[in-house]
């Protein structure tokens, strides 16, 4: 493999120099020159986005098949670290807490690891570095859920999450252990020319997607969900949610169309039609009752999750296309969300949705935020929201399955649903009126930039056509 | 850029405007001036489409433009104009410009208000200017989500309840909406050449028939839960009595129209098939909605709550008419959507006002209001008898339209429906009769009313104009029928084929 074979991997590479020199700057910064490690973060992972976008990253299969860039893998990742640096612009307020400042060069290396676990998970060709980039993924992610390690809930949240990722492991290396025993092989190439349907392997197809349903908390594996996203800081949870989640259903898209494309697809196709319908209404129904607004974020987005599974079950150009499109615009609502759940919380400590009651009163801003946030969520024009719903309805239809127009005609009931519980919070914010309705909020400027970038990505996601352009130009 | 682009660019200035406004006095000119913009346009394209067609220019929709939105999806947008959209545009500008009038003194938050008011008429004006399917379909939801907040902050009585209910089941339509949409796409063309575009479809004529028969109630539900339709009408009466008086005015007068007109222009218009075949079902449900709500509004004692029941009467025999199929009875569905819109909304704004004095909407407890406001009493009195059908005013010439055209049909199935409902004029006379005699007539109920006020200047302005529009459809039917007949018959004579 020559050099220049080697640049093929230029996004794995960059991302590698950014942790390290994020790592020295950490390690030899002194206290006082270390504040400025949020802008570095931020500024180095920007300049490695651009780098992404601009920098000609060729199409390149490299050690052996095992690795493979593409145009599309190539969005993928830009799409994520345009939600990482929305993440880390939120985190830096959060950094310069006492507790926190001791530990912020933690928090930025760990998360860019998991974001490198997840790259090689996203371009992997072959189940070992899938796995492998899965668990560098899942390992950190742990630490990062516990980071706060003085407050018991993050140390049970971090319990859970670990026994969760682990036994969800578990499980799909059983699986791919059947696999490699009945194809002889774990590349996806090998394995989508020689797989026949047998009970081992579909026992295996059905384990890999148990495991892959525990990461991207598909209902019935989201048990976990809710107490992490409660427990973790704010700030964890909203990468959680969005980075995470975006990453685990590339992966398996790319996975489940490629090894499993051909033969396997009567199998998982069944099993993720059932899957969706439980996900996407059982997160709503339990929604509704939710109190917490972590908590309640958290059910939204396990429903969320299985919208963007209709992406995967389109298994066409359509598909992947607004399977991207519906993460980028995900990482936008649910971040601006968790911006001012985050930004409530620190100033006043209140995470209940009746808390907000009159909250348009006191911070119109924080409130037209989160109307947004919730609007997109819902799936209402012209906010991004409906177009990404719109685009993952099209592509599931545009199969011609009558069963698909089945699948969308209940997604689109839970939509109702959904309409309800999002207005709920809009609810509390606009109509209702409180006695000790929650202080002005003085939000530092961090919050400000994420809260008007995300908004001004709600609002104009949708409306500019060429963002979608570009996506599908990238998949075809 | 197409001179149609403008109703929805003005509305977006005026959000803008309304944005930086400081003081009530910059929102109400911005209002003001906006809508009275609006409505300049909309005659100025009413004179610019009168003229073009009395040149000779026969195609189906004038003005037509046409931009790529998402390329690969097929997704343009469209717009164009026939007869009954110019119509349904004036509508809404005579409306939105009432409105803004009626919520002259509208508190609290009165920036937000106008705000949501001006976005819910981007939704109305889009909507009546696109041919694209999807388009379409996006306006209609941005139509729908401002009433929440309009209900819930400025609303009285059960607002939350209704505001949700409202909502909920509207997003339910759409959501039936959506599918059919999906649908209609998917088989646009037998050559693979999809499209979006509501001409283009209708050119094509290309949906299998068994289909037509699936997505035909998927859209006419879809859109009919809008219109009001019976059993999915249960929205409308909570709704319209909850909700402060520019927005039932809005309400009423436009968005429940988006309903009837969606329901030809996409549901009929895109699947002639199945309207012959499946229009016996809807018939029978939109005469019981011209039934039940006449005869509901009987009992009613709350002003809003009549009106909202008379709405779903008036708002069913739109549809019923519409599924006559022939160019009469369309045409004067057309001219009942005109009517009630504006006589609804008339309805509305004097309800509001009386209500701002009395602080009651109970028929029992209010009595003599004719010596007390004569000027609000007067134009009550008017707006009840152009809703019973009185010639001269606007409803005589839209009912007796549909019912002339409707008894047209050989159909006895179709005959005998007609005559059904032509009782129900009769009984929308009872229920106007007994509220202007209960509420304006007879002995003063509270003496605390002999101290109430008259109309002030901004009130009267709005109700004029309202009353105005109200005897102009009365004394120039013509003029207006034959705005639209032309483009019913279009669509009519698509259907019968």
């Amino acid at each position: 493999m020559s050099y220049a074979e080697f640049l093929g991997m230029g996004a794995e590479l960059s991302l590698m120099a950014v942790i390290i020199l994020l790592f020295i700057y950490d390690t030899f910064a002194s206290q006082k020159s270390g504040k400025y490690l949020p802008i570095t973060a931020v500024s180095l992972l920007a300049i490695q986005t651009l780098y992404l976008a601009f920098g000609g990253i060729q199409e390149a299969l490299l050690f052996g098949g095992m690795y493979s860039t593409t145009t599309m893998s190539n969005v993928a990742k830009i799409i994520l670290n345009i939600g990482t640096i929305l993440v880390f612009i939120q985190a830096a307020s959060w950094v310069k807490d006492d507790d926190m400042k001791i530990r912020r060069g933690e928090y930025y290396v760990l998360t860019l690891i998991t974001l490198l676990g997840m790259y090689f998970m996203m371009s992997a060709q072959n189940f070992l570095l899938f796995f492998i980039g899965l668990e560098t993924a899942s390992l950190p992610m742990t630490a990062l859920v516990a980071i706060e390690k003085y407050k018991e809930n993050s140390y049970e949240a971090a319990a859970k999450y670990l026994f969760f990722a682990v036994f969800s492991s578990a499980l799909m290396l059983l699986g791919l252990s059947y696999i490699y025993g009945a194809v002889g092989s774990l590349y996806y190439s090998t394995i989508a020319a020689s797989f026949t349907v047998t009970p081992l392997t579909i026992m295996a197809v059905v384990l890999f997607l148990a495991g892959m349903g525990f990461k991207l908390s598909l209902v019935p594996f989201h048990l976990w969900t809710a107490d992490v996203y409660q427990g973790a800081p704010t700030v964890v949870t909203s990468y959680l949610s969005v980075i995470s989640k975006g990453a685990a259903a590339y992966a398996l898209m790319i996975a489940l169309m490629t090894a499993f494309g051909q033969e396997a697809l009567g199998i998982w196709i069944n099993v993720l039609y059932i899957v969706i319908i439980l996900t996407i209404t059982i997160g709503n129904l339990f929604a509704i009752r939710q109190q917490n607004i972590k908590r309640f974020l958290a059910f939204s987005s396990i429903s969320q999750a299985g919208y963007i599974m209709l992406g995967v079950m389109a298994c066409n150009d359509f598909g992947a296309t607004s399977l991207l499109y519906y993460v980028l615009v995900y990482i936008f609502s649910n971040i601006a969300a968790f911006a001012v759940a985050g930004a409530i919380e620190r100033a006043s400590g209140k995470l209940n949705i009746n808390d907000y009651d009159g909250l348009y009163k006191t911070n119109p801003k924080l409130s037209v935020a989160m109307m947004l946030a919730m609007f997109s969520l819902a799936g209402i024009p012209p906010f991004a929201g409906f177009f990404s719903k719109f685009f993952i309805f099209y592509s599931a239809i545009e199969t011609g399955i009558g069963a698909m127009y089945v699948l969308v005609f209940i997604a689109l009931l839970n939509t109702i649903i959904s309409l309800y519980y999002y207005l709920l919070v809009v609810k509390a914010m606009f109509l209702k009126e409180s006695e000790n309705p929650i202080a002005p909020i003085k939000s530092d400027c961090y919050t400000k930039t994420v809260i008007f970038i995300t908004g001004l990505g709600i609002v104009l996601l949708g409306l500019v056509s060429w963002i979608y352009d570009y996506i599908f130009s990238a998949v075809v | 850029m197409s001179i149609l682009s403008i109703f929805v660019i003005i509305p977006i200035l005026m959000l803008g405007g309304l944005f930086l406004s400081k003081n009530m006095k910059q929102i109400r000119t911005v209002a003001t001036v906006g809508s009275a913009l609006q409505l300049i346009a909309a005659i100025a394209l009413v004179v610019l489409f009168c003229g073009k067609r009395a040149a000779g220019d026969t195609a189906e929709m004038l003005f037509m433009a046409d931009h790529v939105w998402f390329q690969a999806l097929n997704i343009h947008y469209a717009v164009g104009v026939d007869g009954v959209s110019v119509a349904m545009i004036l509508l809404s500008a005579i409306i939105v410009f009432a409105g803004v009038f009626a919520s002259w003194k509208i508190d609290p938050l009165p920036k937000e208000f106008f705000m949501w008011l001006i976005l819910l008429s981007i939704g109305v004006y889009g909507f009546f200017i696109s041919i694209d399917l999807f388009t379409m379909f996006m306006f209609y939801e941005v139509a729908l989500i401002p009433m929440y907040l309009l209900i819930g902050i400025w609303g009285s009585g059960k607002k939350y309840y209704s505001a949700m209910k409202l909502t909920l089941m509207l997003m339910g339509g759409s959501a039936l909406l959506l599918l059919g949409i999906l649908g209609i796409y998917f088989n646009s063309s037998a050559d693979g050449n999809l499209t979006m575009n509501i001409l283009e479809i209708a050119k094509n004529n290309a949906i299998p028939h068994t289909l037509q028969n699936i997505l035909f109630p998927l859209t006419f539900v879809g859109f009919g839960v809008l219109g009001a339709m019976f059993p999915f009408h249960t929205w409308s009466p909570d709704g319209h009595a909850s909700a402060p008086t520019a927005v039932s005015m809005l309400h009423a007068g436009v968005l429940m129209k988006l309903g009837g007109y969606g329901c030809f222009r996409v549901a009929m218009y895109l699947m002639p098939y199945a309207t012959q075949e499946l229009s016996w079902i809807f018939l029978i449900l939109t005469g019981i909605s011209v039934f039940y709500g006449a005869y509901s509004a009987c009992v009613q004692t709350d002003l809003k709550y009549i009106n909202a029941y008379s709405s779903v009467s008036h708002c069913g025999l739109v549809l019923f008419a519409l599924l006559m199929w022939n160019t009469t009875a369309m045409t004067g569905a057309i001219m009942q959507m005109l009517s009630h819109g504006l006589m609804t909304a008339l309805f509305f704004a004097l309800i509001g006002m009386i209500y701002g004095r009395t602080h009651t909407r109970d028929i029992r407890e209010m009595g003599g209001l004719m010596k007390i406001m004569p000027f609000l009493s007067v134009c009550y009195v008017i707006a009840g008898l152009a809703s019973l059908g009185l010639p001269g005013l606007s409803g005589f010439v839209a009912e007796m339209t549909i019912f002339v055209g409707a008894f047209d049909h050989a159909d006895t199935f179709r005959r005998v429906f007609t005559i059904l409902a032509c009782t129900s004029i009769v009984i929308t006379a009872v229920y106007i009769l007994r509220v202007v005699g209960k509420i304006l007539y007879g002995p003063v109920q509270d003496k605390h009313h002999l101290e109430l006020t008259d109309a002030v200047w901004y009130e009267k302005f709005s109700t004029i104009v309202l009353i105005i529009a109200v005897a102009g459809i009365g004394i120039f039917p013509l003029w207006v029928s034959d705005l639209i007949r032309e483009s019913i018959k279009v669509i009519s004579e698509r259907i019968i084929q």
